[in-house]
């Protein structure tokens, strides 16, 4: 049987949060009610003339920076020409063989292109299941068209499912920390479209690819992906072709079905818009947008490696998530974290704290980061072990605290039961005697059941290094 | 009141400063003229007059006819198409609020061929406008009503759009002065868009210095509206020129020769004997793809409408047809009913020029020849300061001689579409009279000259223009009609 390696590329669609529409001075609509937030220019009605939103242009350029991209200094709108009920003109303006970004790269996906839309206007299906076939009516709501969307498109660097998550979420995280949009999968201001394909393991073509349509979580992603992979795997081994077509996944039935094949694909008529000049980028239209750039994750990544030591994968792990570096930073500053040092501190973050908030943020929680460090300085120092750490640390978010004053209390530190531990490992050494022989004849992997013992006895306070070392030493090793 | 009509705009804005007529009684006097309208020149006629006289402003009052594709908040605005229909846009196109601030207020909308496609008015949803010389005749086009309005005296003045040659063809057949302005010199906010790279509105006027007066209040500061509209560098001036001494007059032999008309190129040969009589030297230039410019200009403004006419969908305003049959349907039925032949004709030619494996050939190659005639124009211009044609290559013709031949109405645009192409300013002046090759005898029908100089010309081209007209002593005067 063959093996196959997917090849995925990524297209996802950003809404700006700009103060206005793209192309007009209508206000963003954030649940207004409908058609509401209008005028000539975004119902589309004849003779309304668009004017390009500077802002949108503006966040274009920084996104570009932030993705590496080349910026074109002279950049144009296409029409896109399509009818349909949510697309007032009769076409989306947008960019098509000129747009205002070129190539770049995010991580370890490079970027082919990053240009400036419009978003369509929403319907609403009354009737028939929400859908337009069979529906009673439809009706628009404009308030959403002419919002300013940023489309970007990857090289077809993505080779997995979860490859295809991790990468939209460190770019969800670099959007957000450069201010540019509210990135909300389940709002719609993130959208992601992914093409894949599938190809044996070795070879360089690339198979046929089919796209599958706005995947509006990171899970449906995800879902959505590996279930396509999985049906062109079923299709190739079953010796038939994979269709160039259009997809949707239903993430409750987890089922892929048809948009509109080749065949059925539009001819959008792309020509110049008439109506707009062509975006020219000015040194300080540049300079503006360099000086807007904040510290983005993937340099923050690499500062953490170069000038914290931490290894690449701890610190990716705490740079692509901006509240957390943010927290490891702050606890970095600390008096507390005297004695911590960063690479700990980083894991205790990313490791044990961040899976404890969820999706939550650490700056919202009881655990001040003087506190967090200062817990992480009394494991570092051996003072408390891990496992009593992580008792504190619960402590420490369901009500808050000083972790050194709680430990005191609790009389967790390892230096309270050190004393005693001499006695408690003879004990333990006589209980598993089976195991006492096996570590002296040289298994020391038989050490675990000793060590044990002596935890329970201990209540799980004692450092475990201190009775490895004391169980051997008893032990003639 | 009907001496009125005896008068030039500028000549009634000074008397209803000097306080001999109110500007109420002015726009009551066009008022009841506009509303006996017999040419079918006018779609709406405005039932009083606005609020307050605006006497002291610089147009004085004086009523403005308005093409039916300029949007005017609460008045029907339906370019002459079924598929607008009595639709009342919520706002105003810019250009006419900025002549309405100057004191030029609406008086009415005229007819005009369906989305200013046509050169004889004869494609216009609500029947064709009559030509005031002879009524069995065009008027032109597009904006025919416009000028059938001024030159029968229904409207003092009228504003027109200018795609390929919409304003200054119908003013040449109606013996009136036409003027296309540079591109972008006037704002294009509201204007109901036929072909958005090359519309442009302008003025129709009973003589050069109402033309001026009222271009010198359409351009200015740009429209912020439109992204593709410029600043004036200067003041229009008012033409004061009577002379032409040491300007230089190229005639293009690709533009003043086969294909036009005896009577035509006889009055234009006597008003370059004319012009040097004035001082002016006239020699034979060359615009050596302007041949080329009436193809390409057909391949260009059908791409363009194509896609802009595509709006015009039954979903949100104007007619809808078939709306309980499904969305195609209802896209289908309502195109098919709104829109007229002509304009079905040029969806269709320009949706076959930009599609996929064509477009090179077709739109990038029109493309192409664009931007040699405006090199042509370009290199032209090194040598002299105006280049003069014929406007039409024909006085105007009989009603229905031309509708089933689109070529033959297409030939009508011939010597306007290069400047329309290249962008840069125009003129048609009216110069003679003259009957039809073959036509029986009658009174003469009206000829035009055409004068186009660079961008942004329009003061100079005026004042040739006003030289000419005073020496030619061309009597347009209304009364008769």
């Amino acid at each position: 049987m063959t093996d196959y390696e997917p090849v995925i590329g990524l297209e996802i669609h950003v809404q700006l949060s700009t103060r206005t529409k793209m192309f007009c001075g209508c206000e963003l609509s954030f649940g207004e009610p409908p058609n509401t937030r209008t005028c000539p220019v975004c119902l589309g009605l004849p003779g309304s003339l668009p004017v390009v939103n500077a802002r949108a242009i503006h966040f274009g350029l920084m996104i570009g920076l932030a993705l590496e991209s080349e910026l074109a200094p002279r950049s144009i709108f296409h029409r896109k020409n399509y009818f349909y009920p949510d697309l007032p003109k009769g076409y989306q303006i947008s960019q098509y063989d000129e747009p205002l970004c070129l190539g770049g790269r995010l991580a370890d996906v490079r970027i082919h292109r990053v240009h400036l839309e419009e978003d369509a206007a929403k319907l609403i299906h009354v009737g028939g299941g929400g859908r337009i076939q069979g529906s009673d009516r439809s009706v628009v709501d404009f308030n959403r068209g002419g919002t300013p969307l940023v489309e970007i498109v990857t090289e077809p660097d993505v080779h997995s499912a979860e490859q295809a998550g991790e990468w939209l979420r460190l770019l969800r995280t670099t959007l957000r920390e450069l201010g540019v949009s509210d990135v909300d999968m389940s709002q719609g201001s993130l959208r992601c479209d992914a093409n894949v394909s599938i190809r044996p393991v070795g070879s360089t073509e690339l198979g046929t690819k089919t796209e599958l349509k706005n995947m509006n979580s990171f899970k449906f992603l995800e879902q959505g992906v590996r279930a396509e992979i999985e049906r062109q795997t079923r299709l190739l081994e079953a010796g038939e072709a994979v269709e160039q077509e259009t997809l949707a996944f239903d993430p409750a039935s987890g089922a892929i079905t048809s948009l509109r094949s080749k065949e059925e694909a539009h001819d959008y008529r792309y020509f110049p818009e008439p109506d707009l000049v062509p975006i020219a980028i000015s040194a300080e239209m540049l300079s503006a947008a360099a000086a807007a750039l904040p510290e983005l994750p993937a340099t923050r990544a690499q500062r953490y490696e170069d000038e914290l030591g931490l290894t690449a994968e701890t610190a990716e792990a705490v740079a692509f998530r901006g509240e957390l570096a943010a927290y490891f930073e702050a606890a970095l500053d600390t008096d507390g974290s005297d004695g911590a040092p960063p690479q700990a501190l980083a894991q205790w973050v990313s490791a044990e704290l961040a899976p404890r908030l969820g999706e939550a943020a650490p700056q919202d929680s009881q655990v001040t980061p003087a506190a967090f460090a200062a817990l992480v300085a009394l494991v570092a120092r051996r003072e408390v072990n891990v496992g009593s750490a992580r008792a504190v640390l619960e402590r420490l978010l369901a009500e808050g605290g000083d972790p050194t004053e709680i430990v005191a209390a609790e009389g967790l530190t390892t230096g309270d039961v050190a004393a005693e531990l001499g006695p408690i490992v003879t004990a333990a050494i006589e209980a598993n005697a089976d195991a006492a022989e096996k570590v002296r004849s040289g298994k020391l992997g038989a050490i675990g059941p000793i060590v044990g013992h002596v935890m329970r006895e201990t209540g799980g306070r004692a450092d475990g290094g201190d009775v490895r070392r004391l169980v051997l030493e008893q032990l003639g090793l | 009141m009907s001496e009125v009509v005896q008068w030039s705009a500028a000549d009634a804005a000074a008397r209803v400063a000097a306080g001999e007529i109110s500007s109420p009684e002015l726009f009551e006097a066009y008022r009841e003229r506009a509303a006996a309208d017999e040419l079918n020149a006018f779609a709406w006629v405005a039932e009083s007059a606005p609020e307050g006289g605006r006497g002291d402003t610089p147009l004085g009052g004086v009523p403005l006819a308005v093409k039916d594709l300029f949007c005017t908040e609460g008045v029907p605005s339906q370019a002459g198409s079924r598929i607008l229909e009595g639709y009342r846009p919520p706002y105003t196109a810019s250009v006419v609020s900025r002549l309405a601030e100057a004191g030029a207020p609406l008086l009415g909308k005229t007819n005009q061929d369906e989305f200013a496609m046509g050169s004889s008015n004869e494609n216009c949803a609500f029947g064709p406008v009559l030509n005031p010389w002879e009524r069995s005749r065009v008027p032109g086009g597009s904006s025919g009503g416009s000028a059938a309005a001024v030159a029968a005296g229904l409207a003092p003045w009228a504003l027109g759009t200018d795609t390929g040659g919409s304003i200054r063809q119908p003013a040449a057949l109606c013996g009136i002065v036409g003027l296309k302005p540079t591109y972008g010199a006037v704002s294009r906010y509201g204007m109901i868009a036929f072909a958005s790279s090359l519309d442009q509105a302008g003025p129709l006027t009973r003589d050069v210095t109402d033309a001026a007066l009222l271009l010198r209040h359409m351009v200015g500061e740009r429209d912020p509206m439109d992204s593709t509209s410029l600043r004036f560098p200067e003041p229009i001036e008012l033409p004061t020129a009577t002379r032409l001494g040491g300007i230089r007059l190229g005639v293009p032999e690709e533009l003043s020769g086969e294909g036009i008309e005896s009577t035509v190129l006889e009055a234009f040969e006597a008003t370059l004997r004319v012009a040097e009589g004035l001082g002016a030297t006239v020699s034979a230039c060359r615009l050596p793809h302007a041949p080329h410019a009436l193809s390409a200009y057909y391949v260009l403004a059908p791409a363009e409408a194509s896609s802009n006419l595509a709006r015009f969908d039954g979903v949100r305003y104007g007619l809808r047809s078939g709306g309980d049959a499904g969305l195609i349907d209802m896209y289908t039925r309502t195109r098919h009913d709104g829109f007229g032949a002509e304009v079905k004709r040029r969806v269709m030619l320009g949706t076959y020029a930009l599609s996929s494996g064509y477009y090179d050939a077709f739109y990038g190659r029109a493309q192409r020849v664009r931007t040699k005639i405006s090199e042509d124009f370009a290199a032209a211009f090194a040598d002299f300061d105006f280049i003069v044609t014929p406007t039409s290559p024909t006085v105007a013709f009989e009603l229905g001689a031309k509708t089933s031949d689109p070529l033959a109405m297409y030939l009508n645009d011939f010597c306007t579409v290069p400047m329309s192409l290249a962008g840069i300013p125009a003129i048609s002046v009216p110069n003679g009279l003259g009957r039809p090759d073959g036509a029986p005898e009658g009174p003469g029908l009206p000829i035009g000259f055409q004068i186009a100089g660079p961008a942004f010309s329009e003061s100079r081209i005026l004042d040739c223009a006003h030289a000419l007209q005073q020496a030619i002593g061309f009597d347009g005067s209304p009364a008769r009609a």
